[in-house]
């Protein structure tokens, strides 16, 4: 007995029973919305998943309804960061993890690119000061 | 002591990106129960947040309080923030003893008065002019009254500090008091819980850096944002409570199937606080779904209400308004268990009167 995982102990219950909250209908129709608002007047919008009751048995639902698109990526920054475009373009699923691959957060992003593959002003800035420094050391080397 | 650095500059001096710093303020967003649409917002202002002075100031007190917020394995969000902060003066952590720790604390309120926040975890004992605890030979009721005055604000960690806790446990032999019971000129929010969830702790401060101001309070003066639902209003094992479905005992079939701890002295309906959402133990679970009811922990005197395995119907925590707060949320999703909570509640106080 070295470990937790060698006790023979299962738990049963609500986390093995698929449950639904019935909120995967009204988070559709609000994507519609925001959908409508960027198509309009550029509005982007965020839908925070984890800001309300949304079971395993939910989210499942809400992928199969959205589907997978053309586009995913993955970031590494802080831990990673799942983004996948949904079958609806402009709808995005970005999942923010820890270190840990533990999850921090589940968003829908409804946008023309979501804002964290987009490089910031500040990342220009120094990125365009680092080339230079780093093509003068190329042009300083000796040949 | 502070310097000039804001947290923007701090984060990436540790090798987190911009992007990465976007997604901490993402979770911190989520965190607060912030609108998504906050998140840049949010980034402005903790991009040019200072640095805070905090003084932490240990009390009567298990350093449970502590050991909350610096138990994290991995880079956290509260990890990252009680790194940002200028912590200078904690008996725990600090590397300083002595007179070169009580220096450390005076020059700390002498450079930032009027705008360091203090940090308290433990309960002041007032009975024999405070002789029962003290620090560098002040009791804490003269220190704490020292370091308040010159405070911005009081954040109260714990429910010791936010509420007396167990040393004001019946019969309270030192005659400890809550903070808010002796400071009352100043903005305190208290943090409670035995101990308090870390992100919860890092949320306040985070709230400070971004707004510049204290969160919405409760009627306790709790942050709203996570004391604003009972454990039981975000429990997963809500839907057996609506069913009717419990354990009875902690081995039987209600207990292995994961049915509602009600009948085994489970405080969350009555108890305000984010666990079930928050979790513990960098987010593996919480006391309820390891099997043990809710003790409470975040509520005033949880020690003296009776046994923490009675269940609510039957003691001293079925206020009638907090009962009828419970069997109203059970009716909003079906009254028939709302009915039925009634009903044992009845049975219940007439097992008691007899």
């Amino acid at each position: 007995m070295n470990s937790v995982q060698s006790i023979p102990v299962r738990v049963e219950g609500i986390k093995d029973e698929p449950y639904r909250t019935n909120n995967v209908g009204p988070i559709l129709l609000q994507i519609e919305q925001a959908l409508q608002d960027l198509q309009r007047n550029g509005t982007e919008s965020i839908i925070d998943l984890g800001a309300m009751p949304f079971s395993a048995r939910d989210e499942q639902e809400l992928r199969a309804r959205l589907g997978d698109g053309e586009v995913s990526a993955t970031v590494e920054a802080f831990g990673p960061t799942l983004v996948q475009e949904t079958t609806y373009p402009g709808v995005w699923l970005v999942e923010h993890q820890d270190a840990d691959s533990r999850r921090l957060t589940l968003h829908i992003e409804v946008a023309r690119v979501p804002s964290i593959l987009m490089t910031s002003e500040a990342d220009l800035a120094d990125s365009l000061a680092a080339l230079r420094r780093d093509n003068l050391s190329i042009s300083d080397a000796p040949t | 002591m502070s310097d000039d650095k804001t947290l923007a500059e701090r984060l990436r001096e540790r090798g987190v990106s911009r992007r990465g710093f976007m997604k901490f303020c993402a979770a911190t967003a989520s965190m607060m129960a912030l609108p998504p649409m906050m998140i840049p917002r949010i980034a402005a202002a903790l991009e040019q947040a200072s640095r805070p002075s905090v003084i932490w100031l240990s009390f009567q007190e298990c350093t449970g309080c502590t050991e909350s917020l610096t138990r994290s394995h991995a880079p956290t969000i509260e990890g990252l923030i009680f790194d940002h902060i200028s912590l200078d003066y904690h008996h725990t952590l600090q590397a300083a003893a002595g007179d070169a720790a009580e220096h450390a604390r005076e020059a700390a309120m002498e450079e930032n008065r009027g705008k360091y926040l203090l940090v308290v975890d433990g309960s002041i004992p007032l009975k024999d002019d405070g002789i029962y605890s003290t620090i560098a030979g002040m009791t804490n009721l003269a220190m704490l009254k020292e370091v308040a005055a010159g405070a911005a604000a009081v954040i109260s960690v714990g429910t010791c500090a936010a509420f007396g806790g167990l040393p004001k446990a019946d019969p309270n032999p030192t005659g400890a008091a809550a903070v808010s019971e002796i400071i009352t000129d100043k903005p305190i929010v208290n943090v409670s819980g035995c101990p308090p969830i870390p992100t919860v702790i890092t949320g306040v401060l985070v709230h400070y850096l971004t707004f510049g101001r204290l969160p919405e309070l409760d009627s306790l003066n709790r942050p709203k944002v996570f004391f604003g639902q009972t454990i039981h209003d975000r429990c997963y094992r809500r839907p057996f409570y609506e069913r009717g479905q419990f354990a009875d005992t902690f081995d039987d079939e209600g207990a292995r199937k994961g049915w509602c701890l009600f009948k085994l002295g489970c405080k969350g309906p009555v108890t305000y606080n984010a666990c079930a959402t928050a979790k513990w133990n960098d987010g593996t679970s919480f006391p309820i779904e390891s099997g043990h009811g809710c003790i409470g922990c975040s509520e005033p005197n949880f020690w003296d209400k009776g046994a923490f395995y009675q269940p609510l119907s039957s003691g001293i925590w079925g206020t009638p308004s907090a009962l009828a707060a419970a069997a109203a949320a059970g009716a909003a999703i079906g009254l028939g268990s709302a009915a039925l909570a009634r009903n044992r509640q009845e049975k219940a106080c007439k097992e008691n009167d007899a």
